[in-house]
């Protein structure tokens, strides 16, 4: 929005939805430090009873595979199909797989 | 106990909440940040629910059937009784946050001992308002450390923001008759009792922030008694115009 924004390092944001879950991104904020990082990422993500905690990094220190490198990282387990654990039935009980 | 007490201490709290909200409203679109937008926006739209609860329970108590719309929107101005701090204007960030903390701070003893009052209504609203209240103070708290020990332009603005401010603070503590009606109801807590407590908050709070605590002042406003400085007027034309022009419009 300014120039103050601009000049706040930005940060990841992962929000737990609840408890037994686990944390999720969801997206990032521009904050001075850790902990105004938390207190934005409350005021931007949680309005609406999104979660119950919130982690974030900041968005610097996230290793990101490179997406160049994308067909030999992830194409060869494109035909090992018997690594889907797709030959067990799941109880209708069990929402969270 | 005298009714008329009760219910104008009921629109204190209620008008306090209100008029705070409506000028931080005044900042959505306009803070330093996106975030901070936000941020406002989540304070004032707590402050809301509160005065919402509060204006309709007012109402109730005086039995003409008006409603909280009613009560927000149709009074004027000395018939507001709200604290003369949260009718002062936003001026730059730095004095927003200013007026948040001394508030905050004041709200926060308020409403921890409002939970205990024999007016089980008020102690309801006071017990959700405290949770939203510690967020509050935790939010402008953390700004003012932030603004108050950052660079030497943001420690003069919050410096003057808060010598110029506290003048108001006299009349969070300078309780009337209706305050003492309240306190021998078991309504409302003894204010001397809340007052070292909020002392004690702000000296901790300054002294982190590096910022000097003003000398005390003897004069106290009488925003609570309904004379109001020259800025209310202006906020309830701005709050209230759309409602007096077209009466009980609906959206």
């Amino acid at each position: 929005m300014s120039a103050a924004s601009n000049e706040w390092p930005l940060f990841e944001v992962f929000i737990r939805a609840r408890s037994g879950l686990e944390h999720k991104h969801v997206g990032s904020v521009h904050a001075a430090d850790a902990r105004m990082a938390i207190e934005h990422a409350r005021d931007v993500y949680t309005r609406r009873q999104e979660g119950v905690s919130i982690w974030v990094v900041r968005s610097s220190d996230v290793t990101a595979s490179d997406p160049g490198e994308a067909e030999a990282l992830f194409e060869p387990a494109k035909d090992k199909i018997y690594r889907h654990p797709t030959f067990y039935a799941i109880p209708d009980e069990v929402k969270n797989l | 106990m005298n009714a008329s007490a009760h219910i104008r201490y009921v629109l204190r709290l209620a008008d306090t909440s209100l008029v705070l909200s409506q000028r931080l409203g005044e900042w959505v679109g306009h803070a330093p940040a996106l975030e901070e937008d936000l941020g406002l926006a989540n304070i004032s739209l707590d402050l809301i629910g509160q005065a919402r609860l509060l204006l309709t329970y007012a109402g109730e108590l005086e039995g003409r059937g008006r409603s909280e719309d009613d009560l927000a929107m149709s009074r004027d101005q000395s018939d507001f009784l709200n604290l003369a701090l949260v009718e002062q204007p936003n001026g730059d960030f730095g004095r927003t946050i200013v007026r948040q903390f001394l508030i905050d701070a004041f709200q926060m003893e308020l409403y921890e001992a409002l939970q205990r009052s024999k007016d089980a209504r008020l102690a309801e609203v006071a017990a959700r308002a405290l949770k939203e209240t510690r967020y509050h103070l935790r939010y402008s708290s953390a700004w003012l450390v932030r603004l108050g020990d950052g660079t030497d332009e943001s420690q003069r603005r919050v410096q003057d923001a808060l010598d110029d401010l506290w003048r108001f603070t006299r009349e969070f503590f300078a309780a009337d008759e209706v305050d003492e009606e309240m306190v021998r109801a078991g309504i409302a807590p003894s204010l001397a009792e809340i007052e070292p407590r909020w002392s004690a908050r702000i000296d901790e709070v300054l002294r982190e922030a590096t910022l000097k605590r003003p000398a005390d002042v003897r004069y106290a406003w009488h925003g609570k008694r309904g004379d109001h400085s020259e800025h209310l007027g202006y906020l309830l034309a701005d709050m209230q115009f759309l409602h007096r022009t077209y009466p009980g419009a609906s959206w």
